[in-house]
């Protein structure tokens, strides 16, 4: 009798709870700030996610929970509470603006310089797009040209709905859920983000760039990326976004996973100007990121480009798992800091597969109190006959308040292995500077000059239309960093 | 005048170089600044184009009538003051199209005039080079990289030939110059002599002003100009050396 009374307490404890849990509560727009399996349960809840991707994500969260915060990267920040951040809220519409006058004039500013045209400074903005321009259109004739060649590119949340298998297939493929702290973080929360399958034999004929940045306004704190490049086939991506992005959330953990398999490329190219916070160092977002290709088929090709001058913190190591024969892995890298800024980004170069070879070519640039360090992993696995690295690593400083550092580490284990490492350290001279100024250019604009063509190996690697903006985005970013 | 220093002093880290130097330019003049190692010479032409840690403590800058003395060197620039330099600097990864389209670009900012057109930039080019006889390959180069002793120097009177200035400095051109970089240097400059500007032309030796036929020339001893004359003067430093004069003054 007491037992099923105490049974009867029992299931109507269990029942209450779960009556008032989350799950009842499907209504809410607004997860309630912490993390916990509930508030996991509550996500995959609302993307009505099948029971595979839920599993997923709690396994995740079990293994994060006795994680530690890496602490070896040379960046400095208070503790984040991981139970005072928000990890759900649905896509607020964005109360949208009249016209142009209503936006922010120092926005618009960026925007001019930036020479960004009009109609996307104002999809950019939250402008009302009228029906002239309308975007719509040129989406759908994206999609039209995508359609016909059977690729697929949409939100990860719609992959999921509509194509279970690929997702399946290949999540957590190249970025298992332990790899680190942050993947751990990002694969149990993930909000949304890409998922791009090219199949077989397809070049993608167009820069999956245009169309991206009109739906960039979107992205989520905790992005996650899935690219795969079906045998024989190509294609060139690019993420983020010359334009300033105002964003509430301090903290961002992305993970993007690319699979290249055989006989494939992927072309990766990132422009990251997120907010780095005001000139005392107040604010500005920390960006812990995940991202790794993996060259899974004989001859395929990786290749990382990324120009970072946002965020407060930059943690970052795009890397290439190089594990068939005769596959390729790049990494191209212009990273900007100014004022406060600290960033510890390089690459992980790993050989596995005979004949390998991967390049590295960073370029850093730190000015006023920032800290800058090119932190990069060539490892030669002991049947990886043959593999072939060259490292070059360039700081540059301007002024003398402001770090750089080079953390390269190697490790082989095959000794047919050839790897090279060059690393640069200069200042921008009184020589180079005053021979401008003698020419009539100002010394912003010469900065802007020489910071340029320091950077041109990798700003060249940038799809046209970037290296343009990314020229201007490398200017602005110095602004008032000398004299 | 075009030109007026008066009394001019100019220190480096708080050591006086320059001690009242006096000279005065006009347009359509060519003067030669000539005298021994380390006596203020290249001073002279950092002050005058406004370089950093060259401190003016004493005297005045005039140029077109109005004291330059704290004016930004891009300033001075894009108001015509040309220096070709004695050791132009490489800047890598930045090509000379590049660059001299920058420049002319804030020469004509500077002017209010819209940005020259793509077209126009590239005639002028051709024209320019054609001057001192400079390969097309040379320009699509980084600034000074990989250039030779003589295509730098070469290079220097290019960009004076492209931004046209009314007061053009040579510092030292004719240094590690063959006798045929000379010539073509020379023949530039000549060129581009006018009404309309003038030139001040550093140099060591007489060589260069064989070629570049000046129409007066000061020597500058321990931070004065402690000589003036003719072209005459140069051929007479030729033959006897400078001691004549800072003897003459050391006494």
């Amino acid at each position: 009798m007491s037992e099923d009374k105490n049974n009867n307490i029992l299931e109507k404890v269990t029942t209450e709870d779960y009556k008032y849990g989350f799950y009842s509560d499907i209504e809410m727009d607004t997860a309630p700030k912490g993390l916990n399996e509930d508030i996991v349960r509550f996500i995959s809840a609302k993307k009505n996610e099948p029971e595979w991707l839920l599993e997923f994500r709690l396994k995740a969260f079990r293994y994060w929970q006795k994680m530690e915060e890496p602490d070896w990267a040379l960046i400095n920040y208070p503790p984040i509470d991981y139970q005072d951040i928000i990890y759900y809220a649905a896509p607020k519409k964005k109360k949208e603006l009249e016209s142009l006058d209503e936006v922010d004039p120092e926005l618009l500013d960026t925007f001019n310089k930036l020479g960004i045209s009009l109609d996307e400074q104002k999809m950019l903005a939250g402008v009302a797009v009228d029906a002239v321009i309308d975007s719509v259109s040129v989406k759908t004739t994206f999609q039209d040209t995508l359609a016909k060649h059977d690729i697929i590119f949409c939100s990860f949340s719609e992959a999921v709905q509509n194509h279970p298998e690929l997702v399946k297939k290949y999540l957590a493929s190249v970025v298992p859920i332990t790899d680190n702290y942050f993947a751990a973080l990002n694969s149990a929360v993930f909000s949304d983000g890409s998922f791009c399958y090219i199949p077989k034999g397809v070049r993608c004929p167009i820069e999956l760039s245009t169309y991206f940045r009109i739906n960039a306004a979107n992205t989520g704190q905790f992005e996650r990326t899935l690219l795969v490049g079906d045998v024989g086939s190509y294609v060139s991506y690019l993420e983020g976004c010359t334009a300033p992005m105002r964003d509430e959330n301090q903290l961002h953990a992305a993970v993007v996973e690319i699979v290249a398999l055989e006989d494939a490329e992927v072309k990766y190219s990132t422009v990251q100007n997120w907010y780095p916070g005001n000139k005392e160092g107040k604010g500005g977002v920390y960006n812990f990121v995940t991202k790794r290709g993996l060259c899974k088929g004989n001859n395929s090709k990786i290749s990382w480009t990324q120009v970072e001058t946002g965020s407060a913190i930059t943690w970052k190591y795009p890397s290439c798992v190089l594990q068939g024969d005769n596959s390729k892995g790049e990494f191209y890298s212009v990273a900007v800091t100014n004022n406060h800024q600290q960033a510890d980004t390089g690459s992980k170069m790993i050989h596995q597969g005979k004949n390998t070879k991967s390049t590295i070519i960073s370029k850093g640039i730190s000015a006023g109190k920032s800290n800058n360090s090119y932190r990069g992993l060539v490892r030669v696995a002991r049947g990886a006959e043959n593999a072939r690295n060259f490292s070059q690593c360039d700081s540059l400083l301007l002024g003398d308040k402001c770090g750089a550092h080079t953390f390269p580490y190697i490790k082989s284990a095959n000794e047919t292995a050839i790897i090279e490492h060059e690393a640069t350290t200069s200042k921008i001279s009184e020589d180079q500077l005053f021979y401008c100024q003698q020419r009539g250019i100002d010394t912003e604009k010469a900065i802007g000059l020489i910071v340029n063509g320091y950077a041109k190996e990798v700003l060249n690697k940038l799809p046209m239309e970037f290296a343009v903006e990314a020229q201007k985005l490398l200017a602005i970013t110095l602004e008032g960093s000398v004299g | 005048m075009l030109l007026n220093i008066k009394n001019l002093h100019v220190a480096i880290d708080g050591k006086e170089i320059l001690k009242g130097l006096n000279l005065g330019v006009n347009k359509g003049e060519l003067h030669a600044i000539m005298g021994p190692n380390g006596t203020g010479k290249s001073t002279l032409a950092a002050a005058i184009t406004g370089r950093e840690g060259y401190e003016i403590t004493q005297g005045e800058i005039l140029y077109d009538g109005e004291v330059i003395n704290e004016m930004a060197p891009d300033e001075r620039a894009n108001k015509g003051i040309f220096l070709s330099f004695q050791y132009p600097v490489e800047i890598p990864g930045v090509s000379m199209t590049n660059f001299m389209r920058t420049a002319i670009n804030a020469q004509r900012e500077f002017n209010g005039q819209p940005p020259i057109p793509a077209g126009e930039f590239l005639k002028k080019m051709e024209e320019k080079k054609k001057l001192v006889d400079i390969h097309s390959k040379l320009t699509n180069r980084s600034v000074n990289e990989g250039f030779s002793g003589g295509e730098k120097k070469k290079n220097e009177i290019f960009q004076m030939a492209m931004l046209e200035p009314k007061l053009a400095i040579l510092d030292e051109t004719d240094s590690g110059l063959d006798i045929d970089a000379l010539k073509v240097v020379a023949k530039g400059v000549n060129e581009l002599r006018s009404e309309d500007n003038a030139f001040i032309v550093i140099t060591h030796y007489q060589r260069l002003l064989e070629y570049i036929v000046p129409d007066f020339v000061h020597v500058i001893y321990d931070g004065q100009i402690v000589k003036s004359g003719g072209k005459g003067l140069a051929l007479e430093l030729e033959e006897k050396g400078y001691d004549w004069i800072t003897e003459k003054i050391e006494a």
